[in-house]
């Protein structure tokens, strides 16, 4: 359905576009766009708020840096990389999302990420629903002592949590231990059965990391730097994020 | 695991029940990270416990595939009507399917694919891989079956300890 033709003024104004470029490796190719739409036919996002990936590029190319960084549309792409996979140029449109959510005063972007962002910094956990070392520890031991005393054949069953030296660190989102803790055995059994040697630790267990979806990329760094000190102080050799 | 035999899982359970079952390809796991070869692995999986007959691949499929919308902060944002308008063109794709059950490797996946059946009212039921590992093992416990559907939610249910003991 044509709307009305976008007008632009005759210099350009651009920044945005161009501060991203010098951020990505070959500029994230977001030069190089041929308008065929392959990246647009194929997106979920495409419609929503009258935007589309073409049209967001273009846009930017085009200078409009107003119009599209006022849009509530960065938030809904999910920068699933859908675009750049069929895209015979390989641009790197998500990144231009990405950046674009980050020039949003931190205050003003959405809530709801907000608020599971700023969680998280508040423990060492990384819990985005705000679970403490205590309490996650306390939820683990108890379903699994549930399970050996009441399933026949897990007797033996072990959920360890801060097992010095365990080959794997294991994840786990913060829905689990919250809000329905029994969805947890199912991969211990697994786990169990196969002989892993895994462990949870009470400092940096929880896998999400809203601050990463926000783009405040100095809490994201700390984020993923406390999980990662966290597997290397129980000195495991692989982490594992079920995310 | 299951290809060196330390789990022993087959899809004997399901050969007369027949209940269909579709995998979503998380595109953090797939696309953004270990491509096909990784999405090979989870049809081996999802085929060895369910049995090759009731499997149907959703299309597109594999690193092609959409994004169901739960990814990137979406389900955290605060904008359920625009996740819920993203989320149709995979609430339909898994329609298409014919499948009671769709499959969702992923945290953020299982949760929107889970609210789209609900909310479009698809009817069919979003489950954790290792929750119908488990169910084909016969180890899945009593109090671990809260996604399953009403026909499986009685199946296979593993012995346990009487209370007294």
């Amino acid at each position: 359905m044509a709307e009305e033709a976008i007008k632009i003024s005759g210099k350009k104004k651009s920044s945005f576009i161009d501060q991203v470029k010098k951020l990505l490796p070959e500029g994230g190719n977001l030069n190089l766009c041929l308008t065929c739409g392959a990246c647009s036919s194929g997106c979920p996002a495409t419609g929503l708020e009258g935007m589309d990936p073409r049209k967001f590029l273009r846009m930017a190319a085009l200078g409009m840096d107003e119009e599209i960084l006022k849009s509530d549309w960065v938030w809904m792409c999910t920068m699933c990389q859908r675009c750049i996979y069929v895209c015979p140029m390989k641009i790197d449109i998500p990144q231009l999302i990405f950046n674009a959510r980050r020039t949003k005063p931190r205050d003003e972007r959405p809530k709801g990420i907000l608020g599971s962002c700023n969680m998280a910094l508040k423990h060492d956990t990384c819990s985005a629903m705000g679970a403490s070392e205590e309490d996650f520890q306390f939820v683990v031991e108890d379903v699994a002592e549930e399970v050996r005393n009441t399933q026949v054949g897990w007797e033996e069953l072990q959920a360890p949590v801060n097992k010095q030296g365990a080959m794997y660190f294991l994840n786990q989102n913060s829905r689990e231990p919250v809000t329905e803790p029994d969805e947890m055995v199912p991969l211990w059994k697994i786990l169990h059965l196969g002989g892993a040697d895994w462990t949870y630790g009470t400092k940096g267990w929880a896998a999400e990391n809203y601050c990463m979806f926000m783009a405040d990329d100095e809490s994201w760094k700390h984020i993923v730097e406390v999980k990662a000190k966290a597997v290397d102080d129980l000195g495991c050799k692989y982490w594992l994020n079920t995310e | 695991m299951i290809r060196d035999g330390r789990l022993k899982v087959n899809s004997d359970w399901n050969k007369d029940l027949k209940v269909k079952f579709t995998v979503q390809d998380p595109c953090q796991l797939v696309r953004k990270s270990l491509g096909d070869p990784v999405a090979e692995d989870l049809r081996f999986v999802v085929r060895t416990v369910v049995g090759e007959e009731n499997f149907v691949d959703m299309t597109p499929n594999r690193s092609n595939n959409y994004c169901c919308g739960g990814g990137g902060g979406f389900l955290q944002s605060g904008m359920p009507e625009a996740r819920r308008a993203y989320g149709k063109l995979k609430f339909d794709q898994i329609m298409a399917t014919g499948a009671t059950y769709a499959i969702t490797p992923c945290h953020n996946c299982h949760a929107q694919v889970h609210d789209l059946s609900e909310h479009y009212d698809g009817g069919y039921h979003t489950v954790h891989l290792w929750t119908i590992i488990c169910l084909a093992m016969g180890i899945l416990g009593p109090n671990e079956r809260t996604y399953l559907g009403p026909d499986l939610a009685e199946l296979l249910i593993p012995e346990i300890k009487e209370a007294d003991e």
